[in-house]
């Protein structure tokens, strides 16, 4: 196998450039080797085959006319598949949208699209963004590149299991309460969670709106830079979205110094976590310290309200969203005699149990004699963990805790399967708050990948880089390949 | 001895707001259009879209909610309304359920004389859903239904009245009056038979003396003034018949059928939806600068009430004129560019009233799209001052003017209508028809006074209608005297 496919897509532009390689090149034999491996991983719903081999050439034809090209063109990469691309079927994982094929782009695949990316193809995911293992999927479940017994996470395992599995340089995914960072972890890549509004949700298959954020998945911090520049910006189409002068340079930010970062470790969050991962955690610490960082424990006493808060909040808003898949306009329409039957069996075969589930959460909590008990209830919680998080962080640069509280599990595993919503407790907190969130591979255990996470102040992501950045160039622990494991 | 009852009256009053494009999307909003040809992913709902709010939409809310004596609120918010229903594209409402953008309010209007003021609750703003086309008469008996999302996501207002009005007559008052003021705002057609201004009545009833209110039932689908006063006279006479029967009101939502008279149940308060109403959070709250109100506030018309005044005390028309002439805003501006160029304000109002409404009614037109101009008006009106048509000619005039828009000059000349006052060429003309009528000369000079006119009358038919009468009653008498 070649070289070629382990490469961060700053090491392969470098080839590009001095045309060593060529796009073409580059994605055919990408595309090899998902056909090598998707028996086994299953990170791919939809793979773009044609789609890919022509926008490579695209690319390379405009290389070869010297035309200016951005950092990415021409890097190979993959979408989870609650990302709508025009004329490329976007299904949710979902038997809803099993069919359909989007009439319009959100709006960061335009981005990558103007970036000269080149798209593989659409990765699995849970049905609708929903769970934290990616087996709730219409296509089946997608297995961890580390070991194919193991759970890849969710909800974007397909996108992390993707770039673990060297089937793509990098992927982006959705973050509601650590759908993206918590099989970042899993898998051993780079996951990060910008600021709520940094990246623009318009196009996105809506998980819960308030909390919803896309981010990068990708092999280093330099990496994760290019695409957040890519991806990153204000958007007319997102009512939430960053204001239009809050361009960043990302790549500004990999700055290899630490010293004199104050940096926070949340003693409440460690509860219930392995304790060899908690060894990790103190590793890093040490590390951070011998950086110049200075670390120590902080309380954070709201840990214990962030699983329900978020519950709530995300059920309540995911039940409305979920609500125009009604058969009506697009999409997967069971007959039926009359209009109620009609909605009923649509969505009763169109949906899955995991979504149905949290539909039935979210109307009971929303409804007339739940409303204050429950959502309104949660609101203000989320306030006071919000305010919280936010006041810690004034006093420290940013705050230290694990990704997960365990490794990737076993399929088989069902007592694991159960604890595996609790463990969002460690990234929903980020969610909740809208602050940004680093996943950065940290060793392992038991021959699985170690997350360790990093938060810090809204539109603060340069601390976080920074961070990244300086453990990435110190250590060896931040790039764990499944070279020799697993299938590759 | 039987209970007297109150019937207690308030309305809900849905504006389609006639902004550029859509409440949350750059759809253009246009009427008519094929089906679904002004739709986009957000107005379709379809995965992924997100509302963005029209500036326009919030600025025609204020101007209305000020129109009516509202309070703006600095802080508003969208919440979600959900309900299934196939013209509804995401399948909740973006609507303002906790934070309205105007509350109170009120607006006076005059019943038999008699100012009264009615308050209003809140305005609110909300995005309207589609229409269906059933292929029988209602989406339940029907074999199919087509859906056309051309008017979903168009800005509507609500606005919401307290249960101030008493009686069918009042509640159709006060709809003319909201009517009028919205339309002088210029934010909506307010065009009820095209549903851009729709309004749906909640009645109860109670005993006189009362202050609690009865149990409520909901009337809709009146797509007119008249039709909303029929369907609340006749709730109130179901409702009272129910009570004196001895029986309860059962809280409901009831259609009203123009063509059979009266209402019928739709759904009862058991059936009705749990709407779960909570703030969208894919929209930011609405926060207003009180500079901005105060811009729009500047910049709103005399509404009719003040015009109704003014026509009143400086132009000397009776309340009855006033409040016609007053009643839309294309007609009072016509007015009073009419007088403007003439000041007869009464003739004017006279004319307009007469001869031009009746035309415009007959036609089925506005009078913005009828082809007289204030200016052909008054010039027509100053030829008859002159004496240079008669005021039958002139109505003859003028309803040439409305069919071809041509000026009154050209017609009086192309029709050779101008008025016969050459006292030679009447005196030759009389002498004729006195020749010709010997027993009416007769018959008048042995005392039948009324034979003067027959012999008027033939001068007039001789002369198509031109002689001018004043000269003709005068020449005649020389002659008979």
């Amino acid at each position: 196998m070649s070289a070629l496919l382990g490469l961060t897509a700053h090491e392969l532009q470098k080839l590009l450039r001095k045309k060593e390689i060529s796009s073409g090149d580059l994605v055919k034999e990408q595309l090899h080797k998902i056909k090598q491996v998707e028996g086994e991983i299953n990170a791919f719903i939809t793979i773009a085959e044609k789609e890919a081999l022509r926008k490579a050439q695209n690319v390379d034809k405009k290389r070869s006319r010297g035309e200016e090209l951005s950092p990415l063109a021409g890097i190979p990469m993959a979408l989870s598949d609650n990302f709508l691309t025009e004329g490329i079927r976007t299904t949710g994982a979902s038997k809803m949208l099993e069919n359909f094929i989007p009439p319009y782009s959100a709006t960061v695949v335009e981005k990558l699209q103007a970036a000269e990316t080149v798209l593989l193809g659409k990765c699995n995911l849970e049905e609708m963004g929903l769970g934290a293992t990616t087996e709730n999927s219409l296509f089946g479940s997608t297995h961890n590149p580390h070991d194919l017994q193991a759970v890849p996470g969710g909800a974007c395992g397909g996108a992390a299991a993707a770039v673990a599995a060297e089937e793509a340089v990098f992927a982006l995914g959705t973050d509601t309460g650590g759908d993206l960072r918590q099989p970042a972890s899993f898998c051993g890549v780079i996951g990060f969670k910008p600021t709520y509004g940094t990246v623009s949700r318009y196009g996105i298959i809506s998980g819960a709106s308030s909390l919803d954020q896309a981010g990068p998945l990708t092999r280093d911090m330099t990496d994760c830079a290019l695409v957040m520049n890519v991806i990153s910006g204000h958007d007319p189409l997102d009512s939430l979205s960053v204001a239009p002068n809050n361009a960043k340079d990302y790549t500004s930010f990999l700055v290899n110094d630490i010293k004199g970062l104050k940096i926070g470790i949340p003693k409440e969050y460690l509860e219930g976590v392995d304790p060899e991962i908690i060894a990790w955690l103190q590793q890093a610490a040490a590390k951070l310290e011998e950086l110049g960082a200075h670390c120590e424990e902080v309380s954070l006493p709201y840990r214990d309200a962030v699983l329900s808060t978020y519950q709530i909040i995300a059920a309540a808003e995911g039940s409305t969203n979920l609500a125009r898949f009604d058969g009506v306009r697009y999409g997967f329409r069971a007959e039926g005699e009359d209009l109620d039957t009609f909605y009923k069996k649509t969505r009763g075969q169109g949906f899955g149990a995991e979504v149905k589930k949290n539909i039935i959460l979210g109307t009971y909590v929303l409804s007339a004699e739940r409303y204050e008990t429950y959502y309104l209830q949660a609101l203000k919680v989320r306030t006071l963990i919000k305010e919280e998080l936010e006041k810690k962080l004034q006093d420290y640069d940013c705050l230290l805790l694990p990704t997960t509280s365990t490794v990737a599990f076993n399929f088989s595993d069902e007592r694991a399967k159960a604890l595996a919503g609790e463990t969002a407790v460690l990234t929903c907190p980020a969610n909740l708050a809208g602050i940004p969130a680093l996943s950065l591979p940290w060793g392992r255990v038991k021959d699985r990948p170690v997350g360790m996470q990093f938060l810090g102040r809204a539109f603060a992501e340069e601390t976080l880089f920074r961070i990244g950045f300086a453990l990435e160039q110190k250590t060896n622990l931040t790039r764990l390949s499944p070279k020799g494991k697993g299938v590759c | 001895m039987g209970v007297a009852y109150e019937p207690v009256i308030g309305l809900e009053i849905h504006v389609e707001l006639k902004t550029n494009t859509k409440i949350f999307c750059g759809c253009p909003m246009e009427f008519g259009g094929e089906a679904n040809s002004h739709v986009c992913p957000v107005c379709l709902g379809f995965p992924g879209a997100l509302p963005v709010l029209n500036k326009q939409v919030v600025e025609y809310a204020v101007r209305a909610g000020l129109a009516l004596n509202c309070e703006i609120a600095p802080y508003s918010r969208f919440d979600r309304k959900s309900y299934f229903y196939p013209d509804l594209s995401t399948a909740y409402q973006i609507s303002q359920y906790f934070f309205p953008i105007c509350k109170g309010g009120y607006l006076e209007i005059e019943v038999n004389g008699e100012k009264k003021k009615i308050r209003l609750n809140r305005v609110h703003l909300e995005e309207d859903a589609g229409k269906l086309l059933h292929s029988g008469s209602s989406i339940t008996t029907s074999d199919y239904s087509l859906a056309d999302y051309n008017r979903g996501g168009t800005g509507l207002i609500e606005i919401v009245s307290e249960p101030d009005l008493r009686s069918a007559e009042e509640a159709r008052i006060f709809l003319e009056q909201l009517h009028a003021v919205i339309e002088y705002t210029g934010v909506s057609d307010v065009k009820m038979e095209q549903g851009s201004l729709r309004c749906d009545a909640n009645i109860s009833l109670r005993p006189v003396g009362s202050t609690k209110l009865g149990t409520k039932t909901e009337i809709k689908n009146m797509n007119s003034f008249k039709s909303l006063e029929r369907a609340v006279e006749y709730e109130i006479a179901r409702q009272r018949e129910v009570l004196e029967d001895g029986g309860v009101i059962i809280q409901e939502t009831r259609g009203w059928d123009d063509s059979k008279g009266l209402t019928a149940s739709m759904r009862t308060k058991e059936e009705a939806n749990d709407y779960r109403y909570f703030p969208d959070p894919d929209l930011l709250p609405i926060v207003l600068e009180p500079q901005w109100i105060e811009e729009i506030k500047a910049s709103l018309p005399e509404l009719p009430t003040a015009k109704k005044d003014r026509f009143i005390n400086e132009l000397g028309l009776s309340q009855y004129d006033a409040g016609i002439l007053t009643s839309s805003r294309d007609l009072a501006k016509f007015f009073e560019e009419t007088v403007a160029l003439y000041n007869e304000p009464k003739v004017i109002a006279n004319w307009l009233m007469g001869e031009f409404l009746s035309l415009l009614n007959a036609n089925n037109l506005e009078i913005q799209e009828s082809k007289v101009t204030p200016q052909q008006m008054a010039t027509l009106l100053k030829t008859l001052n002159k004496g240079e048509i008669s005021g039958k000619i002139a109505k003859t005039v003028f309803s040439e003017m409305f069919a071809s828009g041509k000026d009154s000059a050209t017609i009086i000349k192309e029709k050779g209508l101008v008025q016969i006052s050459d006292e030679g060429a009447l005196t030759a003309l009389i002498e004729k028809i006195l020749a010709a009528n010997p027993k009416s000369v007769e018959d008048y000079r042995g005392g039948k006074k009324n034979a003067l006119g027959f012999l008027v009358g033939q001068v007039m038919k001789e002369t198509k209608g031109q002689a001018n009468p004043g000269m003709v009653n005068k020449l005649l008498q020389e002659k008979l005297n």
